[in-house]
């Protein structure tokens, strides 16, 4: 049994043009010590799958159904008084922009402590001793004076270590970290990625990585997921996928990367992506695919085995790269 | 912080500087001798002269603004022209009368007011919102003098459960007072709560919405403490600084309120004075209303700064 | 302008609004040709309650409410449309100035207003009728100075705002002298945050107006206003208390009318002033 199972997540949300799916039957499992991607474009619903496990969706227009299963306990009947003592105990969040995910108006000392005395019962002082070696362990140098500080004082690298530092806080089960090297640096990226990686060795924290940048993915990730239109459309350990990418959009995302470019020119993938307010029986990558056949228009493809652990979701998968 | 509570200081001594200025030539603007003025118009000669001396009406304008700093500084205001008491007493009698009002007022102002807005953004869409908007809606536009009038149609005429008006001082019999209290502290501060109320769930709202409550919330706390601590705390500079700019709207209410409710308050105290033209203590109740008004505009700045840490720690440029 | 009222017209408050505006600008201009005479005394019918003849009773004099109620509805109109004027006829030449020639006149102007600020209303107004007697030219006056700062505040914003724009700098540079940029680009961004301001003081201005009369300062008897009506009621009040009714729900309604435009117009003209 695997420390979190997602089983066929279906997650929509009431609007005043109807019901956008975001997250359409998907399954995906994480272990302990795994970092598992899920990439994509903006709107695939990754950040959505992820935000379902610790519940952090509007309650008031979000439709859930499916499973999510924390050490074979199910998350998403629980009450709502029970989820507050998974959030920041057994699930946690590292969100995207570290300039405004802190709040102003208190002390970062204050922010971690927040929620090591919400979750042990700890002494002030217990806390505030726990907070600095927790600043330590997320590389922030000068961690007892960083204590006093606010956020406004921080540079933006050292916010978002800051945030992991709250998030870990607690000695978590499963990390989520929403893009989080989106809103820094190039430079500082590294720094962050390495903390992860640190957590993942020394706390065997099992991570999932939200991210639409391959490049992150290749570098830290175990596994990843790849996500279109709301669907899981491939999934592989990474070192596979970048070897032998099944799905066209996969392969599309990685000739799209600098890296790839020939002669100076950046591939891209022509075409948008479907309205989720609809959801026909065909495939959902056909217009912008250039592999697309009839077939495609006719049913919609299921995931299916090709390696070991790899799975892709297409009628006309490619070959080897 | 230290020096930006001195820069404050120091605008707000500007500002009186110019406002007593104003008010000094205020009265010697008026047509006529200011002697006669000041003496009322049934002075007899003699006394006209001795007020020309007392105040030093004889010698030059700025001589004169002078004396007239020293004696504001020294506590004479003159003699009121109605019974010629001096004023400084007066305005010690009729001052305590009107802050109790104000305070009360505020205080309503507040609970009410600040605890429907977070209501009102907690529950955003429903029901306690539309009711809560409503009230804010109605609170802005009903003259609250009108609002008074019908308070006491209800209370006092036809139910008979409140005074219609009158005063009791707090120190002779505290459950009299209150009871004469209520209804003009609650009319006082209905127009005061509306716009608290309006401004509260908007800041609470846009709190609300931001991304460290969803980070609160990520941390597994209560939701009280989510709304309380975290949007609340950033809700308050909207808040203070509301509650300030409002004081003046307050002020000029509690004129009113003191007008139907009879209460010989401060606000009574200038209305009549204008209207028998008592010029002395016209003067002296403009100058201490002005002087009220800039101090509390610097008590809410601070407030302001002590609340914002970016100003708090940088002792802060703010426009 | 039509996408404009397209939006506008689609909110039902702001819709609400604007009829009561209407209703009340109508009432304050053909009203007082359609009833009768408001100073007409009538010794017989003094503080009657409301009957046909008398749709809102008589007052102590016999004279008509509702004859009196749309002849203040004029008085109201006027203090609330002379003083907006008096506010945007002084307050936008000064913002102007104060903005194009920051480094002489802006903080001296500044510090005027903070001085006009240090004046709550009723003080100020309280003292301009002690100096220059109660009379419907001094609320305007006063009304109209309380809302300098405001008018003064939002033209000098644009000023600074338009100042920074690359088109104005390119505009510069092809010679445009400082009268053109004022009506080219200036004014016309003005427009909107200032209409808006104007929702928002008119209202004040007809409470504001409302006050002094009913203190005594402002409109004297026997010139009806709103204000003057409820002087009249509050005396009488358990004699004839219907006639401190009407004066009020004829200011609520008026006031309410123009909040809630004041609050669809600024969603729709000027979202980003913060409220």
């Amino acid at each position: 049994m695997s420390l979190l199972e997602i089983t066929n997540l279906t997650v929509g949300f009431d609007t005043e043009d109807g019901l956008v799916q975001a997250v359409r039957d998907i399954s995906l499992t994480l272990d302990e010590g795994e970092i598992l991607a899920l990439c994509g474009e903006s709107g695939c619903g990754k950040s959505v799958t992820a935000m379902s496990v610790p519940r952090l969706l509007p309650p008031d227009t979000t439709r859930l159904s499916g499973s999510v299963k924390l050490d074979g306990r199910e998350l998403t009947t629980l009450p709502e008084r029970d989820m507050r003592q998974v959030r920041g105990k057994d699930v946690s969040v590292v969100f995207q922009e570290p300039m405004t995910s802190l709040n102003p108006s208190f002390t970062v000392g204050y922010q971690i402590t927040e929620v090591l005395r919400r979750h042990e019962r700890l002494s002030r002082q217990a806390a505030a001793g726990r907070a600095v070696e927790l600043l330590e362990l997320v590389g922030i140098p000068a961690p007892r004076r960083r204590m006093k500080e606010y956020p406004h004082q921080l540079s933006g690298g050292m916010r978002q270590r800051v945030m992991i530092a709250i998030a870990v806080a607690c000695s978590p089960r499963v990390l989520i970290a929403d893009e989080p090297t989106t809103a820094l640096d190039v430079t500082i990226q590294a720094g962050v990625l390495d903390v992860f990686r640190d957590l993942r060795d020394r706390l065997g924290t099992a991570i999932i990585l939200i991210t639409h940048d391959l490049g992150v993915v290749a570098d830290i990730a175990d596994r990843a997921v790849v996500m279109y239109a709301g669907r899981a459309v491939e999934q592989a350990p990474v070192t596979e996928l970048f070897a032998n990418p099944r799905h066209p959009y996969t392969l599309g995302l990685m000739n799209a990367l600098p890296s790839a470019a020939v002669n100076g020119r950046l591939a891209e993938i022509p075409g948008m992506v479907p309205s989720p307010l609809t959801d026909p029986d065909e495939c959902a990558f056909q217009d912008r695919c250039p592999r697309v056949q009839d077939d495609c228009r006719a049913a919609r493809p299921s995931l299916e085995r090709h390696a070991d652990g790899h799975l892709a979701a297409c009628f006309h998968p490619g070959g080897k790269r | 912080m230290l020096w930006f509570i001195l820069r404050r200081c120091g605008s707000a001594v500007i500002v009186l500087f110019l406002a007593s200025v104003l008010i000094f030539l205020g009265i010697r603007v008026l047509p006529g001798d200011p002697a006669t003025v000041m003496a009322g118009e049934e002075a007899s000669p003699a006394v006209v002269e001795a007020i020309r001396h007392e105040f030093g009406l004889d010698k030059p304008l700025p001589a004169q603004y002078l004396d007239y700093v020293g004696q504001t500084l020294t506590g004479n205001f003159g003699r009121s022209t109605q019974d010629q008491l001096p004023v400084i007493d007066i305005i010690a009698e009729r001052l305590p009368v009107t802050l109790e009002l104000s305070l009360l007022a505020m205080l309503v102002a507040i609970v009410v007011g600040v605890g429907a807005g977070i209501a009102a953004a907690v529950r955003r869409g429903r029901l306690a919102d539309y009711v809560a908007t409503g009230f804010g809606l109605a609170g802005l536009s009903v003259p609250h003098f009108w609002l008074g009038l019908l308070g006491i149609l209800l209370f006092a005429v036809t139910w008979r459960i409140l005074p219609a008006s009158g005063y009791v001082p707090f120190t002779q019999d505290p459950a009299q007072n209150l009871q004469r209290m209520i209804l003009p502290a609650l009319v006082l501060g209905t127009g005061f709560a509306a716009i608290l109320m309006r401004q509260t769930r908007s800041a609470m709202l846009g709190a609300l919405s931001a991304d460290y409550v969803r980070t609160a919330r990520s941390k597994g706390l209560s939701e009280a403490k989510v709304v309380g601590a975290h949007a609340l705390r950033n809700s308050l500079t909207t808040v203070v600084t509301v509650l300030g700019l409002q004081l003046g709207a307050l002020i000029s209410g509690a004129v009113v309120t003191e007008q139907i409710f009879v209460i010989p308050g401060f606000g009574k105290l200038t209305v009549d004075a204008v209207l028998t033209r008592n010029y002395p203590v016209i003067q002296a109740v403009v100058l201490i209303t002005v002087i009220g008004y800039v101090l509390v505009n610097l008590l809410v700045d601070i407030a302001y700064a002590f609340l914002n840490p970016r100003i708090r720690l940088s002792g802060g440029t703010r426009d | 302008m039509t996408k404009l009222w397209r939006r506008f017209s689609r909110r039902p408050m702001p819709m609400a609004g604007l009829v009561l505006v209407v209703a009340f600008v109508l009432l304050a201009l053909i009203g007082p040709l359609v009833t009768g005479d408001p100073a007409a005394q009538d010794y017989l019918a003094t503080l009657a309650p409301p009957s046909g003849a008398h749709p809102m009773g008589t007052d102590d004099l016999g004279r008509d409410a509702f004859a009196r109620i749309a002849h203040g509805a004029q008085v109201s109109l006027q203090a609330g449309v002379l003083s907006t004027l008096l506010a945007m006829v002084v307050g936008i030449p000064i913002g102007l100035v104060a903005g194009f020639y920051r480094r002489w006149l802006d903080p001296v102007v500044m510090r005027l207003v903070d001085v006009t600020l240090a004046f709550p209303f009723l003080v100020f107004a309280v003292g301009l009728a002690a100096i220059i007697g109660p009379s419907l030219k001094g609320v305007v006056l006063a009304l109209g100075f309380s809302q300098l700062p405001a008018v003064i505040r939002i033209t000098r914003g644009e000023v600074l705002a338009v100042r920074e724009m690359d088109y104005v700098d390119a505009a510069i540079a092809d010679g445009a002298g400082d009268g053109h940029l004022i009506f080219r680009y200036v004014l016309p961004n003005c427009l909107n945050p200032l209409i808006v301001q104007a929702t928002v003081a008119i209202p004040g201005a007809i409470i504001g107006e409302a006050t002094l009369s009913f203190l005594g300062l402002g409109v004297q008897p026997p010139t009806p206003s709103w204000g003057v009506m409820l002087t009249t009621a509050q005396q009488y009040l358990s004699d004839a208390p219907w006639l401190a009714i009407w004066p009020g729900v004829m200011i609520a309604l008026a006031t309410l009318g123009f909040n809630l435009l004041g609050d669809g117009l600024r969603d729709v003209l000027d979202p980003r002033s913060a409220r």
